[in-house]
């Protein structure tokens, strides 16, 4: 056994935000006045202090707490990009949440809460801490989706994704309760050895045993894909994003989605390398289907937080293009993925929350008309995002595509990597359609000023969505580091 | 003799009735809450029959968990439901589509 001080050393950032959210809700609650006063800022230090550990902090492999939670480079990458999509949530959103009377301080505390789920979950190397990690997070979500409790689309959406998170966790657990039973332990590490082991007996009795398997992985793949929000999972998507405020509707479409992404990672690497066909078959589904519509049903949408929706699960179908190749590079592929879509999630988010007309927030894709005349730098780096997001060269997004692509003809997916394509065409269009309004249509109603904090927000992803192929090596080298770990 | 096969068929229809309790229903969210209930206490039927046929004891901490995150997941829900019905006045599954698309 190892002291424990040292198994807390590995775990340092989630103690860090489990104690300030306490301290924050302890400072709210003696407070005691209605707005959330400097709580956000409180908020936004403690979660750059995790970011801070993180960075400075050990640089080894260690797996702590009787193998429940695993410390590596994979790990604190993902942990960083979440850290940072929490962050620019929380700072963007401040103004927006005052201005409709909601700035109450359990809001950072939720945000902090769920971060801390999802950092949880990033580390999980067991069942347990997997189902716990993913509620701490998905509770905390469940109420800051209905934050806005006066407004009945807000409680409308919470209560949409309450109930489809609950049926999804419970597919989740009856799959990890499957899995348990065939293995006879929860760490990812066991089931992979188990799954070994009967593979090498070979008859009958393998065949069954495999069949069990596959049972737990679609059922654990369900829950996972829930969250995710990937198609056929992806229902409560759109009405969420449209329903909840707009810095929630940001923070869902950043941290959770980050910490989604890097757990299926894991399960599927270190707990399925054994049955290989199985989890491809299943990835490859959801991933195409997740194009399709991500690509399609973008197109008849005119709310643009809608739009963002469809947008988002079109990109979580192209990240686990990287994810059905199965290999090192694929893995690669998917963390540069996503840590490019925060950048582009995080700008356009902020593009969203400078829409407003005297003092009001506005949320029609056909309001951006004109903008380029009135707004000429917002106009240009939103119009930045949207050649990203499309997947344009030279902007980040077209190497966030190529790497997936690359690591699915590399694994011979080569079909696959061609409705990729296809589909990022198609997906293009509603991207330039954005572009066309605001640069050939007539301006309506001018925008009011952008506070500073979005305005910045939008300058900063933007510049690093516009000069990433400037500087590659030290990022990619750093997300082929993080990849490496894993295997 | 009731042996592990028995305990994971009544499992297996627990929770089939608590899948089919959230899709069929069309009345009521409450119902969708106790379905919920019904969902995860199969699976720790089929965790405690597990941890007891493998004899390891993880199994069973695990369905502690469960039982626990239950708990706050139906006052979270409750909580939601009840900011819910304030706005509009009603409950039934049918009449929850303000937004579509």
């Amino acid at each position: 056994m190892t002291p424990i001080s040292l198994d807390i050393a590995h775990a340092l950032p989630e103690l860090i935000l489990a104690i300030g959210a306490l301290f924050v809700l302890l400072f709210g609650a003696i407070r005691g006045k209605e707005n959330d006063g400097p709580a956000t800022e409180i908020a936004v230090g403690i979660l750059g202090l995790a970011v801070v550990v993180l960075l400075i902090g050990s640089k080894s492999r260690a797996v702590v707490f009787d193998g429940m939670f695993i410390d590596d480079a994979f790990g604190r990458f993902m942990k960083v990009l979440t850290l940072i999509g929490s962050i620019g949530t929380l700072l963007m959103g401040q103004r927006f949440l005052a201005r409709e009377r909601i700035d109450k301080f359990e809001y950072p505390v939720l945000v902090i809460l769920s971060t801390l789920g999802a950092l949880i979950l990033i580390s999980a190397s067991g069942l347990i801490t997997l189902y716990l990690g993913l509620e701490l997070m998905s509770l905390a979500l469940y109420v800051i989706a209905a934050f806005h409790r006066d407004n009945i689309r807000a409680s409308e959406a919470g209560l949409k994704y309450f109930v489809l998170g609950a049926l999804s966790s419970g597919m989740l657990l009856y799959g990890a309760s499957l899995l348990y039973g065939f293995a006879g332990t929860v760490e990812f590490t066991g089931i992979a050895e188990a799954i070994q082991g009967h593979g090498d007996q070979g008859g009958l009795a393998s065949s069954d045993n495999l069949r069990f398997v596959s049972f737990g992985l679609v059922f654990l793949m369900t829950g996972l894909a829930f969250k995710m929000s990937v198609v056929p999972f992806h229902m409560w998507t759109p009405d969420v994003y449209e329903g909840a405020p707009t810095p929630v509707t940001a923070f869902f479409a950043t941290a959770p989605k980050m910490a989604a992404v890097a757990i299926t990672t894991r399960v599927i690497i270190s707990a399925f390398p054994g049955i290989t066909l199985q989890w491809q078959q299943i990835i490859v589904f959801i991933s195409i289907l997740s194009m399709a519509l991500g690509s399609f049903a973008a197109i008849g949408q005119t709310n643009i937080k809608r739009l963002m929706a469809y947008s988002s699960i079109g990109h979580m179908g192209f990240a686990l293009v990287g994810l059905a190749a199965g290999t090192q590079e694929g893995v690669q592929g998917v963390i540069i993925y996503m840590a490019i879509y925060l950048a582009m999630t995080l700008g356009t988010f902020a593009a969203i929350l400078s829409m407003k007309i005297n003092d009001r927030s506005v949320e029609n894709v056909a309001d951006l008309m004109g903008l380029a005349r009135t707004h000429p730098s917002m106009a240009f780096f939103l119009a930045t995002m949207m050649f990203s997001l499309a997947g344009i060269p030279p902007l980040a997004g077209f190497f966030a595509k190529f790497y997936v692509f690359d690591a699915a003809i590399h694994a011979h997916l080569y079909w696959l990597a061609v409705i990729g394509v296809l589909m990022s065409c198609v997906a293009a269009f509603y991207y330039l359609r954005v572009i066309k309004f605001m640069y050939f249509d007539e301006s309506g109603v001018a925008f009011d000023r952008q506070s500073p904090i979005t305005a910045g927000v939008l300058t900063l992803t933007g510049l690093f969505v516009l000069l990433m192929w400037v500087f590659p090596s030290t990022f990619i080298g750093a997300a082929g580091a993080a990849a490496k770990s894993l295997f | 003799m009731i042996g592990l096969g028995q305990y994971l068929t009544v499992a297996a229809i627990v929770f089939t009735l608590g899948v089919a309790g959230i899709i069929l229903n069309r009345k009521n969210i409450i119902i969708i809450l106790m379905s919920v209930e019904l969902i995860l206490l199969a699976v720790n039927i089929n965790l405690v029959a597990f941890s007891s046929y493998h004899h390891d004891l993880a199994g069973q901490v695990f369905a502690l968990f469960i039982l626990t995150v239950a708990a706050a997941e139906a006052a979270i829900g409750l909580a939601i439901l009840v900011t819910y019905y304030r706005n509009s006045g009603t409950i039934a599954v049918e009449d929850i589509n303000s937004m579509k698309g």
